[in-house]
């Protein structure tokens, strides 16, 4: 077990994309618990993706289990390869990165996700994410495919103009 | 570093921001953080420059793009630096018809609860017979979101929504 350095910006590694796992093997098995290792010794991950470590593959891990308030969530996640699969509306949240050190912004992210992936083992699995955990693996994917959520911000005044209907009073 | 408070406003036009940084770079300057935008027909820029200058050499460097773009500026040193960002966990959405002492009162509630304002952005939109006033909070409080709801609920009348909502941020 390791400590893996994270790669920052502006380290153009965080910009490739990344291959496809073929080997299911024990010296993935090996990173994969470096990789989870490293994500705990950070500032409260929710995922972490393989590139963020310097190893240009598709391996995400994500842990929505332990947020401030809680949200609906798959618990701890090893995603080998995964892919999404289907997109369900739009939500706009404040997203910050271990690669992006001191910096968090506004992004859009759908709302509703699936997502087909395969474990460790190389098994395939499907899930079906929403809210903060459909953002978390929207992030991570994008990491993937070479984007940082710099990438994606909105202006602050998009804010404005939310699609979330207001009640009369203020208060549900 | 030695960071001074730039602040210039003027009516908009095309190059401002383009003829303020040239001549800051051409006289030296390092840039920090900014924040600059269109208010009724103005633009309005706040931005931190250091290049361990005094007040008087900012001011000869920046009077004559200032004289040529009609805009007034104003140098202040400051003791603050850069990467002493804070997280919002709250956001506060404010709409309605426009009326005397919404701001005063939404943000008195709120700072009540010992609610730290990151940043507000506000907006008279409509037309001139029925104005609506829309603004946006974030802002960092220790308070539970329950507390801050009931201090808010009594500005909620019948044509203005208040509404507060927890902001998780994302870091993955």
């Amino acid at each position: 077990m390791a400590i893996l350095e994270i790669l920052k910006l502006p380290d153009p590694r965080l910009k490739q994309l990344a291959d496809e796992v073929v080997r299911f093997d024990d010296e993935l098995h090996g990173f994969i618990a470096d990789l989870e290792e490293t994500r705990q010794a950070g500032p409260a991950a929710v995922g972490i993706a393989a590139p963020q470590v310097g190893r240009s593959q598709r391996i995400v891990i994500l842990d929505c289990s332990t947020t401030r308030k809680p949200v609906p969530n798959h618990g701890y996640l090893i995603l080998v390869n995964p892919e999404i699969t289907e997109w369900d509306g739009f939500e706009l949240g404040r997203e910050g990165c271990l690669s992006v050190p001191d910096y968090t912004g506004n992004v859009i992210r759908a709302e509703r996700i699936k997502v087909r992936s395969q474990d460790p083992q190389g098994e395939d699995h499907e899930f079906e994410m929403e809210g903060f955990e459909a953002r978390a693996l929207q992030h991570e994917v994008d990491h993937l495919d070479g984007i940082l959520f710099i990438d994606r911000l909105v202006s602050r005044r998009t804010d404005l103009f939310q699609r979330k209907v207001y009640q009369k009073g203020g208060k549900k | 570093m030695n960071w001074l408070m730039l602040t210039l406003v003027g009516e908009d036009q095309p190059g401002i921001v383009a003829q303020v940084t040239d001549a800051l770079y051409r006289g030296g300057c390092t840039l920090g953080e900014s924040s600059m935008i269109r208010l009724g027909g103005n633009f309005s820029i706040m931005m931190m420059v250091d290049g361990g200058h005094a007040e008087q050499t900012l001011t000869n460097l920046i009077a004559p793009v200032a004289d040529r773009l009609q805009l007034k500026f104003h140098i202040d040193p400051i003791h603050g630096g850069l990467h002493r960002h804070r997280v919002p966990n709250f956001q506060v959405r404010v709409n309605g018809a426009d009326r005397a002492g919404i701001v005063a009162k939404v943000t008195g509630a709120l700072a009540e609860c010992g609610f730290n304002i990151l940043e507000l952005a506000s907006d008279v939109v409509g037309d001139s017979e029925k104005p609506v006033y829309i603004m946006t909070i974030q802002g960092y409080a220790e308070a539970e979101i329950e507390t801050l709801e009931s201090a808010l609920q009594p500005l909620a009348v019948e044509d203005i929504d208040v509404h507060i909502s927890s902001v998780e941020t994302l870091i993955g």
